[in-house]
């Protein structure tokens, strides 16, 4: 038997397999219409007994194992992102208490400096204003001593000058020999009227 | 599929539906009981299914591991289908759906074992799980919406004149639901079972016929291997059709 390309394949293989059964009817051929055979009908009695336990086992046992399994993993999945939905909002809020804290400890430092400064500068002042009045007080007393001082240098100022005139007159009348000849009162007099007239 | 049996490729013939054949396991036992190599694939799938699930979600863990994230994709999957396409009501019927989808799926994928038994690929066995589902959807019609489910027949707005004409059509296509729908998948595994056995058969016949047939037989062999990825394909392809149309047919009976 020569044989076959692989296109007369296909063809070839059903001739074939009618040909493995000449003469014979298909009915008779095919095994699975023998219905003289009581196998075929056992068969889906058995087939009918093994399918009714398979969908039990499966319907009251398999299949809700698995089920559960899964409604666990949801469950599971669920409850740890709700955690995780917690924890972020817990994080959430307490970066919003720590920034609030930030923002209130910032404006309460704020405040305090203000204050320090505040209080520095009224200190510095006062004790500005507490300088100048002693700074003014001293000057006050100097200028006091000054014009006392003043006062009792031009007080006795004709007395100095007295003196002066006097000796003056002295020296110069010496050598004539009349350094007696004006007298002391007289030169008093004389100094007096001269400073009256350059007061005036 | 039932491959490397004696019966498999005997002289030049192919026995394409050999591999369908149910015989009764652990002997006089099973012939009693009329317990064939077919229901027990139906446990095995049953029990396999039943493992990955309890398997997969025995850690239970709240961060699931490989196998127990396969698990719940296959309950997510079919929950969503479930109640995106049913409705409200659909978790009432998620379970039922589920154990649909993966009695098809399990069987669909044990018979791509070999030395395996496809049940999915006896006609029997299709229509048994359609008219369970088209009696299911019946069930739920008649309890959500009562006598109201009978008025589906009369489609809304036609012509009254039109009522003889349409109502025998709706009935006649509300009733070739569980046909479409076992026919379906026996026929696609069917199908997809004898062109494996028979590309299968072809590897034996050329290998038999010598050194040059050998080096022939690796074509056949190529096949089934791209054969086995489409079967992966329309296995799941159909248990997703066979779910998603209970899932319409049960919209339908619970919609108001």
């Amino acid at each position: 038997m020569r044989l076959p390309s692989r296109n007369l394949a296909a063809p070839l293989a059903i001739v074939l397999a009618l040909g493995a059964v000449p003469g014979r009817a298909w009915a008779a051929g095919m095994p699975q219409l023998d219905f003289a055979n009581p196998l075929l009908i056992g068969q889906v009695v058995w087939g009918a007994v093994i399918f009714a336990v398979f969908y039990v086992i499966l319907s009251r046992s398999a299949l809700p194992r698995i089920e559960g399994v899964l409604t666990h993993r949801r469950n599971r999945i669920e409850g740890d992102l709700a955690i995780a939905r917690r924890a972020r909002d817990d994080a959430d809020r307490a970066v919003d208490e720590l920034r609030r804290a930030r923002h209130d400890a910032a404006s309460q430092a704020q405040a305090n400096i203000d204050r320090v400064v505040h209080e520095a500068r009224m200190a510095a002042e006062a004790q500005t204003q507490e300088m100048n009045h002693r700074l003014q007080a001293d000057i006050n007393q100097a200028e006091e001593r000054i014009a006392s001082a003043r006062e009792e240098t031009l007080a006795s100022l004709p007395g100095v000058a007295t003196d002066t005139a006097q000796s003056l007159i002295e020296k110069l009348l010496r050598p004539a020999g009349i350094e007696s000849a004006v007298s002391r009162a007289q030169v008093q007099n004389a100094v007096q009227l001269r400073l009256a007239a350059s007061q005036g | 599929m039932r491959s490397g049996r004696g019966s498999l490729a005997a002289g030049s013939t192919i026995d394409a539906l050999g591999q369908f054949e149910l015989h009764p396991v652990l002997g006089q036992i099973g012939e009693a009981l009329r317990f064939s190599q077919s229901p027990l694939f139906m446990l095995i799938a049953v029990v396999a299914v039943l493992a990955f699930l309890y398997v997969g979600m025995r850690p239970a863990a709240v961060v699931p591991g490989r196998l127990q994230a396969a698990a719940e994709l296959g309950y997510d999957f079919i929950h969503n289908m479930a109640t995106e396409t049913i409705g409200k009501e659909g978790t009432a019927f998620f379970p039922f759906v589920f154990a649909i989808f993966f009695f098809i799926l399990a069987g669909n994928y044990l018979g791509l074992i070999p030395y395996c038994f496809t049940f999915t690929s006896h006609i029997a066995v299709t229509a048994s799980l359609a008219v369970l589902v088209f009696l299911v959807s019946i069930l739920a019609s008649l309890r959500y919406q009562g006598f109201k489910f009978f008025a589906h027949f009369m489609p809304e707005g036609a012509p009254v004149f039109l009522a003889p004409l349409l109502i025998p059509i709706e009935i006649l296509s509300f009733l070739s639901r569980p046909v479409s729908l076992s026919i379906r998948l026996f026929a696609n595994m069917m199908a997809g079972h004898v062109l494996l056995e028979v590309f299968a058969g072809f590897t034996l016949m050329l290998a038999g016929l010598g050194a040059f047939g050998s080096v022939l037989a690796v074509a056949p062999v190529v096949i089934n291997v791209a054969l086995t990825a489409l079967e992966l394909l329309v296995g799941v392809l159909q248990a997703y059709v066979f779910a998603i149309l209970t899932c319409i047919y049960l919209r339908e009976a619970v919609a108001h």
